[in-house]
Order: structure tokens, then sequence, then C-alpha cells
């Protein structure tokens, strides 16, 4: 008898990094192909495909990807979700199986951000002649810089301080160990764009960017695309034991928005709305925290892994920075968190992002995750934030072989 | 004098510069821009109130890397004004991690942005500190 479950048949990322000979276009359909063959499937058999580039939310990447891998006439779905545009494709093919519009689908990431600077508060108006006012705050001039800051490196700055103000413990040293961990992490990780290990005195010596995040602090801006398909459970019955036996269980599927919090208007709260998804994450799992084998989170800054430590309550409330020294989120530790290295080390191509987290907690499940393998994973987590804000969460099982 | 203006609209100037916000008379969630409705509640009257002028610093960041034309370093904080929370640089303080601290009491002030071609200076606010500092700043 089939359930609801939906499954992932075939997963790839392409790797992380510079890609100065490929287009977009090129990378997401490396992705795609590379997902398909994985599932042992192709074009031919998807039924829906959504798909996502940021930086080009309005160029149509899912018909521009068709047109190099095959024009089916299936329903195309461009999604665009700040940080959490992957997840959002990925929920998007989700839940065109979920409704039995088909019994599979693909869906795909890309960005080329490789050598981009700052990707918001990156440029600023110069003053008008005369001052006049505009927009809803009736503002006569530019006001980045002038009242706080909208660059992505302060305003995650800020997240991480608000969570040192309100629990205490926190400091530059201990949000850089926290990138010392990813960038160690990401040495055994052959796909990300940086996989050198850091010492404490090079992340905290160098450039600094917004205290207390200094370069290495900040996620990578890079070239890079993720696909995955997946399948219905009854068509999965259906396929071969070797298919069978690689998918990956989709135990939730989990998307939320911020709701109104008191401040939020000022700082965005990434934490309410974070929270929300894990907690609902959790009981469509049926899995608690502690049964996690693995945690890949949105590090898009070092003071951002801390808040969201306790956002996905893998600690109790408040303790996060006990969390963490404690060694829990080292790859030997008892949840280990972003052993792919993170958005520091790994990259963070936008869209390719909230699918990249999912082929790396899926390759372990599988394990296949070769010299970076946690030893007998069954159960993970993939978490995006995107600004805005929206979060994706999803948690994914081994296939009960 | 020359006229002045002020940097956006939820500053007002006068004897005594403050901030002004519009909070919903149904549940009184405050938004310093201008609301279609409520984002908390839904609901469509407001009122415009003053916002305490004196506060404490919930967090910060030192930038120190911005777009071309913003002058760094800059404090970029978030600060407490009695349940209100603000958006604003901290000015008047040295911008280090010496002089700048989580739970730092601060009060509003103003400051001259620059003045235009008709001769309107624009003033723009921050938050300065409390406490005198030691090194006389």
């Amino acid at each position: 008898m089939a359930s609801d479950d939906i499954w992932i048949l075939g997963i790839h990322m392409t790797k992380f990094g510079k890609h100065p000979d490929l287009d977009v276009v090129d990378l997401a359909a490396e992705a795609a192909m590379g997902a398909l063959d994985d599932g042992g499937v192709g074009i031919k058999d998807m039924g829906v495909l959504a798909a996502g580039c940021l930086m080009m939310a309005q160029a149509g990447i899912g018909q521009q990807l068709q047109k190099q891998i095959g024009q089916t006439g299936i329903p195309v779905y461009n999604v665009a979700n700040a940080c959490a545009t992957g997840a959002t494709a990925l929920r998007t093919a989700i839940m065109a199986v979920r409704a039995g519009e088909c019994d599979m689908g693909l869906a795909v990431g890309v960005e080329k951000l490789a050598g981009a600077g700052l990707l918001a508060g990156g440029a600023r108006k110069s003053d008008d002649d005369t001052w006049t006012r505009h927009g809803r705050y009736g503002a006569v001039a530019p006001v980045d810089g002038r009242i706080g800051t909208e660059t992505m490196p302060g305003v995650f700055a800020q997240i991480g301080m608000e969570y040192g103000h309100r629990y205490g413990g926190t400091s530059f040293e201990l949000f850089a160990r926290i990138s010392e961990k990813n960038h160690s992490h990401s040495t055994l990780n052959p796909l990300a764009s940086y996989s050198k290990a850091m010492s404490l005195e090079q992340i905290m010596g160098d450039m600094m960017i917004a205290y207390p995040n200094t370069r290495p602090m900040c996620s990578a801006n890079c070239d890079g695309a993720a696909a995955a398909v997946i399948v219905s459970d009854a068509k999965l019955k259906t396929l071969d034991p070797d298919q069978r036996r690689r998918a990956v269980k989709i135990s939730a599927s989990v998307l939320t928005s911020d709701p109104w919090e008191e401040s939020c208007q000022v700082l965005p709260d990434v934490n309410t709305l974070t929270r929300n998804a894990a907690t609902q994450a959790y009981e469509q799992a049926g899995v608690g925290p502690e049964d996690l084998d693995l945690v890949e989170l949105h590090d898009c800054f070092a003071t951002a892994e801390l808040v969201h430590y306790d956002n996905l309550m893998l600690c109790p409330v408040g303790g996060a920075v006990d969390f963490f020294e404690s060694g829990a989120t080292w790859r030997d530790g008892t949840t280990p968190v972003n052993v792919s290295g993170g958005l520091e080390s790994k990259g963070h191509p936008i869209a390719a992002t909230g699918i990249a987290n999912v082929w790396e907690v899926a390759h372990h499940l599988r394990g296949e995750a070769g010299d970076r393998q946690i030893e007998g994973a069954s159960v993970g987590l993939a978490h995006v934030i995107g600004l805005g804000s929206a979060c994706g969460v999803h948690i994914l099982e081994k296939a009960a072989s | 004098m020359s006229d002045q203006i002020t940097l956006v609209d939820y500053l007002e100037l006068g004897d005594d510069p403050h901030l002004v916000a519009n909070q919903c008379r149904a549940c009184g969630a405050r938004f310093f821009d201008r609301r279609n409705a409520c984002a908390s509640c839904g609901k469509t009257e407001f009122d415009r109130v003053r916002v305490a002028g004196e506060g404490e610093v919930r967090a910060f960041t030192i930038v120190s890397f911005a777009a071309p034309g913003v002058p760094v370093p800059f404090v970029a904080a978030l600060v407490d004004c009695d349940g209100t929370s603000v958006r604003g640089n901290l000015i008047n303080v040295e911008p280090d991690p010496e002089h700048v601290s989580l739970g730092m009491k601060v009060r509003l002030a103003t400051y001259s942005v620059g003045t235009d071609s008709s001769g309107t200076e624009a003033i723009g606010f921050g938050f300065e500190p409390q406490e005198a500092q030691s090194n006389g700043i």
C-alpha cells in the first residue's frame, strides 16, 4: 500500500566556486542532468519543474533550462524567495507531487556570484540636488549608513549580538571559533569553494567587514547549482531495487514567513520563523532534535549560526553558547552542524543553497559522503533563511532497507 | 538661520527633537513608516505617538565595509527606547569595540546631514552615550 511519503530519487550539486567558462544555464543543466542520472530517470519522466535563480528572477530560468535539456511541455514554476529560493523550488515540486498532479518532479537552483561584492547595501545613490521626501519613511536622502546598515554582514552581525545581549556569553572570539569549525569541516569537502582550514588567529586577523564578522566569517559568493528529482511513494514502489535502496525519504518539508514581532521593522527577525518551521518539521517527521545525526543550517555569517542552534532547538532556549562550547556541533560531536563547511567555506550560490544542503544530508544518509561521512547517519535536517523573510526546513531519513 | 528639513519624516525637531511612530489604535504596534494596515493585527487606524528619546543598545555592529560614498567605520545599532525598537547609528562615540557595548545607555541626538542647493539643511539623528566617556569624548 502506497503512502503519502515523498522521496528524493536523484540529487546532484556542481562544484561550488568559480566557473568562468560556464553560464547559468550550463550550471543548471549540469545539476539537473546529474540529478536525473543519479535517479536513473530522464527528463521525459518529470511531471513538473520548479527552478530558481535569484539574480535572474525575471529571466525564466526554468524554460531556459528546458531549451537545453528537454522541452517536454510540463508546467514550470520559476520561483524567487531570497536565500530560501532553492528550498522553495524543492518544496514547490514536492507540493505538486503530493497533490497528485504528477508522480515525479525536478527542482533546480542555480546562481553565478563569483566575484560579487555586497549583495545588499553595495551601492548608495548620491544625494539629490534639493532635499525631497521619498518613500514610506519620507527620506530626503539615502539612509544606508545614516540610519543603521543595509549590508547583510552588518544585519546578521546585529542578529548574533542581540542573542549575546539577551543570553550572554558571546564574544568576537566565540563567533570566530564557529567559523574556525566550518572552515575545518570544509577540508573534507572536494566540492566546497574554499577547503582550507583557518586558524582562529587568521580568522580574527582577517579583514573586518562588520564587527564581529570578518571576511572568512561571511558566506562566500560563488557559482554553483544543485538539483533534485523527487518521486511519490507509489511510483517509487514500481522502480528497481537499487533506486529504492538509494532513495531518501523527505519526512518533513516546511516553508514559513516571518510573523510580526515588535522589533522586526528595524532588525529582521530570523528567529521566530525558524523556530516555527522547526516545530512544524519535527511534528511532521515525528522526530526530535535529539534524533538528528547531522544538520546543515544557514550560516550565512558566523553570527547567524549561533542563533540557529537555538532556533532549531538543538539546545535549550538561551543555551547556544554552551552548546557550541561543548563541542556538540563539530563533526565528531553529538549534533554535527555544517560538516559540508557551511556557507562560509562551501559557498553560497543563493538559489542553489537550499538544494545543496539537502544534497549534503542525503549524501550522508546514503552512506556516500566519502571522507566526511558521518557514520551511521539515518536522520538529518537542512535549513535555509531568506531575508525578508522566508525559512525552509527539510528533514530527511534514510530508506528503510 | 537657514531652513531645516528632517532626514526622515519620523524625526521631529524643535526645542526637544524626538522620533514619532504610527501606533496602531487597536493593538499598539508601532511603525516608523506608512502602513496600509497594521502588520500585527490588520486594523487600519493609527495615531502618531512620541517615542522615548533614551534607550539601551540591544545590538550593534561596526560596519567597516559598505557602499562607496558611505563613510566607514560607523556603528549601526538597535536601540530599545522604552519598549520601542529603533534603528540608528551610534554617534559622538569612537566606533570601536572598546567604546561601544551591549546594554550601553544612549540618548537621541541630531546632526547635520548637509545643505542642498537651495540652502536647506537636512537634519539626521543618531544615539549618543548618556555617560561622558572616560577619554573625554
